[in-house]
């Protein structure tokens, strides 16, 4: 084949140019060789050894302008059909100089042509044109909300057929029974549950106990959730220590069986306490359950302390627990129960917290509540294929009746069913984070009417405002609370340097405190 | 008394009848066959249809080649040599060439790897055309068509043309010797140098084991919209931008990164394949050649394949009907690839994910061993079988003769 000047030239250009990671032995020597062999081979690849010194010197590669402007005359009339690749498009911005660095500027050139096409000219070419595009971006690369929706909607429908396919055939409708007491973190813990619960598909019915009677706190929490519950008082108020409020929601969790007897309910029951983590998935295991089922808790046990635990080297105990403990059935290797895993509590004996609040690890139960589900029907009276290994409801709890796990409403506890891969799926967790029982908040978490009597810090960290006087308090605190979030960034600046400047000052080190504390 | 008794009869068998179609119904609901002359096709068996006769290589060409280097098993290239092997153990082999229908040859001439793992195409003209003066000089066979009814797997970056770089290999073109061959290739591009009329294209290879062992449970939601991990600038091939992907990959970057409906990236997750199954839309743009394994791991994990890669043929393209399972969209048309995609129907949406949940279609992409009936290696031969009866004119008379041997570089000439 008569290899032409111009294919001459993109030989020793292309395989000059293009770095690839393994060098072409073959092809490079090849093209070199056939180079030297004719003195206009040479004198080209002098030209270019120039080009790419000047494109070293100015920082970008010249060259192939330089090629196209020599050149285009000769190559636009060969290639009159093929769709010379220039700026027509309206979503590319034209620059005819750019620099190598910046990749996101669009380079329009018109693309130096195939050399396939000087070979066989009569062979039917690509549309497809070998060579450098442009990288085409548009005028406002970002997001669109309306398209976002739309895809939210696909997803949904998507999602919508895997469950009618995939997922649980016929849902039972799922009965959650949560205890609960008006308390500093009530409002942080029924929110998490109230949105877990917002999320299922199924039919639910929620039932809350409150201990203390119905207030008007939990009263608004559940209302604006939206959700089906049933509120119900508990007469007797909570007591301090944490044994006594583990029987008490013992009790209150048998009160809302009760309910569920007495109005013949159907569904699933699942114990959800307030202050616990569901995952979606816990609810769709929960629809296998026959009678009565058991799944595993991961017990995130902490300490109250601040401190971290380990200032020391933690012992033996703790590492046999640092795997995070796990709460649930034990399975042989068929799959049948056989016994259970509980929470170790011996390393964290003298640790403990008694108190609500008190410094120390708040311990779980042996055998959580949360642990267990249960098919309504169990409850009821007069079914007959009821189980008659499940104690009457009616029993339990009399004579002053201990009532600690839902162990004790069995008479045989080997029908548990071990749900979730026998319990390796752990699919809810056990905390338990509150305040100390004498803690104030607000109702409701809002302040109204606003707070009236504000004492100027001792150092103000906002000097261009002046301190408040007493009588201009009440109208100037909306104006406080606003410039404070503007100011915020910009305060902090000064507040180090007179946190650096200032001695050991409690009083200072307060009214610091009380400045983080309002940011 | 009599009518009302058959009545009754008929009308519950009619009732019965309807309630067991409507169980079938529910179950087929959940994939669908491809339906028409295409579905079917995936479904035919080979044997029987053809004769396929296998050429004895000295160990030079094949086994040797695979004791030097045995990361040849595991590259996206491996099909090559499975396709030996299924070759040399299935019902389709005869041991007569006489009354075979197809010759195959087995020369592995993607096995020669840099330290990366990459294939150096340089040696493999020179292998293939030794192999093709081995197999003319011994058998009668290839002289008497000249190979037009021999076949060869090539499933190198452009197939036959034996270069990496695109340029290259559109300059070099096929492998002169073998212009009459039916050539089994990965590559596909309309209108390319590089595909011709007649040939085979197969999915890249992709590790059947090690994608069975990242499957999730199927009722575990889609939540993410679009997906793709994998290079969007080559800075070491390519620094500037806009030669790789034609700028394609570059453009998606520039124009989603932000977007939290796609979820890109180059990183390298370990749990790249549960992603895969987590994903509605899988993107499956072009790289320095037009196809790339991420076509078979979408097909398999059910994710529906966007492919962007302007006039590329897709494996077994007349079997598989691309259009109706993936999204096809233009180069020109990335910067609004969010549209495109949003204003997808949803019902276009479930339709395609049934489509892909048909195991035919997942088997036909694969390369199991042992082989599978459906799998990729069936439908090659499938491929093959529907071009047979071979054409009288392929029958060269006496002292007629097409192929030019001196043909192509003046490296390519030299013995292997």
């Amino acid at each position: 084949m008569k290899p032409s000047l111009l294919q001459q030239i993109h030989n020793t250009r292309r395989s000059n140019s293009l770095r690839s990671s393994s060098s072409p032995q073959d092809g490079g020597s090849g093209a070199a060789e056939a180079a030297f062999r004719s003195p206009a081979g040479a004198f080209w690849l002098l030209l270019h050894a120039l080009c790419c010194l000047i494109s070293l010197i100015l920082g970008f590669r010249f060259s192939r302008l330089v090629f196209f402007i020599i050149f285009s005359s000769t190559v636009t009339n060969i290639y009159t059909n093929s769709p010379v690749f220039s700026a027509t498009t309206t979503t590319t911005t034209t620059t005819t100089t750019t620099t190598t660095t910046t990749h996101t500027e669009t380079l329009t050139l018109p693309l130096p042509p195939p050399a396939a096409d000087i070979l066989a000219p009569n062979r039917t070419r690509s549309r497809v044109v070998v060579g450098r595009h442009g990288i085409r971006i548009r005028p406002w690369p970002h997001p669109n909300p309306a398209e976002v929706m739309r895809a939210h909607h696909i997803m949904e429908r998507v999602q919508r057929e895997q469950r009618i396919q995939y997922g649980v055939k016929e849902s039972r409708p799922i009965i959650v029974v949560t205890p609960t007491y008006v308390r500093t973190f009530q409002a942080l813990h029924l929110t998490g549950i109230t949105h877990s619960l917002m999320l299922l598909p199924y039919n639910l019915t929620w039932i809350v106990v409150e201990a203390g009677g119905v207030t008007n706190e939990t009263a608004g929490i559940l209302e604006r959730s939206r959700l089906p519950f049933l509120h119900i008082p508990f007469i007797e108020k909570i007591p301090l220590r944490w044994t006594d409020r583990h029987r008490m929601e013992a009790r209150m969790r048998l009160h809302a069986l009760r309910l569920v007897k007495e109005r013949m309910l159907d569904g699933i029951v699942v114990f959800a306490d307030d202050s616990n983590m569901h995952s979606m998935e816990l609810f769709d295991e929960v629809q296998k359950v026959k009678w009565v089922g058991a799944l595993s808790v991961g017990i995130l046990a902490h300490s109250g302390n601040s401190k971290p635990m380990s200032d020391k080297e933690p012992t033996e105990e703790e590492k046999q627990n640092a795997p995070l403990p796990i709460q649930g059935p034990a399975c042989n290797s068929s799959g049948h129960l056989i016994g259970w895993h509980t929470f170790n509590s011996l390393p964290y004996a003298d640790k403990s917290a008694t108190l609500v609040g008190e410094i120390g690890t708040v311990l779980p139960m042996k055998l959580e509540w949360s642990g267990f589900v249960l098919n309504s029907r169990v409850l009821w009276e007069d079914v007959e294929s009821k189980p008659d290994w499940f104690r009457n409801l009616d029993d339990v709890g009399k004579d002053g009746e201990e009532i600690e796990s839902p162990l004790a409403l069995l008479k045989d506890p080997s029908f548990i069913e071990p749900l979730g891969n026998c319990g390796k799926k752990v699919l809810l967790w056990w905390l338990r984070a509150e305040a100390r029982a004498d803690s104030k908040f607000p109702p409701g978490w809002i302040i109204d009417p606003p707070l009236e009597i504000i004492v100027p810090a001792k150092r103000t960290p906002w000097p261009e405002i002046p301190p408040v006087l007493p009588h201009e308090t009440v109208s100037s605190i909306q104006e406080h609370t606003e410039k404070q979030s503007t100011r915020s960034g910009r305060s902090s600046r000064p507040r180090r340097a007179s946190r650096s400047k200032k001695k050991h000052d409690p009083l200072a080190q307060i009214s610091v405190a009380a400045q983080k504390q309002q940011n | 008394m009599r009518h009302r008794a058959w009545a009754f009869s008929l009308a519950l068998f009619c009732l019965l009848s309807l309630r067991t179609g409507a169980r079938e119904f529910e179950r087929s609901r959940r994939t669908e066959r491809i339906s028409g002359s295409a579905g079917d096709v995936l479904e035919d068996d080979p044997v029987g249809r053809l004769k396929v006769f296998v050429y004895e290589l000295p160990s030079k060409y094949n086994k040797k080649i695979l004791q030097k280097d045995p990361r040849c098993l595991t590259h996206m290239f491996a099909a090559e040599i499975f396709m030996h092997r299924f070759l040399m153990s299935s019902p389709v082999r005869t041991l007569n060439p006489d009354e075979a229908d197809w010759f195959y040859t087995p020369v592995y001439t993607t096995c020669d790897l840099t330290p990366n793992g990459l294939p150096l195409p340089f040696k493999s003209p020179r292998m293939m055309r030794s192999a093709i003066q081995l197999i003319s000089s011994n058998w009668p066979y290839w002289n008497r068509t000249e190979g037009a009814d021999h076949f060869f797997i090539v499933p190198h970056d452009f197939g036959a043309c034996f270069h990496y770089q695109e340029e290259k290999a559109i300059e070099r073109g096929i492998l002169p010797l073998l212009q009459r061959a039916t050539l089994v290739q990965t590559f596909g591009q309309r209108n390319h140098v590089c595909l011709k009329d007649n040939s085979i294209t197969i999915p890249p290879y992709a590790p059947p084991q090690k994608m069975q062992a990242h499957l999730i449970p199927p009722d575990i939601p889609r939540s993410i919209f679009v997906y793709f991990r994998g290079l969007f600038y080559d800075v070491g091939n390519d620094p500037e931008g806009g030669y790789y992907a034609r700028g394609a990959r570059a453009s998606v970057w520039e124009n989603f990164k932000d977007n939290p409906l796609f979820d890109i990236s180059t990183e390298h997750p370990t749990t790249y394949y549960e992603d895969m199954q987590r994903a509605i839309f899988c993107l499956c743009p072009l790289g320095w050649a037009p196809w790339s394994p991420r076509l078979v791991e979408a097909v398999i994990f059910g994710c529906i394949p966007v492919i962007i890669a302007d006039d590329i043929v897709l494996p077994f393209a007349d079997a598989i009907p691309w259009e109706e399972i993936g999204v096809f969209v233009a180069e020109k048309d990335v910067p609004s690839l969010d549209t495109i995609l949003t204003s997808i129907p949803a019902e276009v949406i479930l339709r395609k994910q049934r489509l892909l949940a048909n195991p035919s279609m997942k088997q036909a992409m694969l390369f199991p061993q042992p082989a599978q009936p459906g799998d990729a290696f069936h439908q090659v031969l499938n491929g093959l079988a529907r071009k047979l009866p071979h054409d009288e004119i392929i029958y060269l008379k006496p002292g007629q003769l097409k192929l030019n041997w001196t043909a192509g570089p003046v490296g390519d000439l030299k013995p292997w």
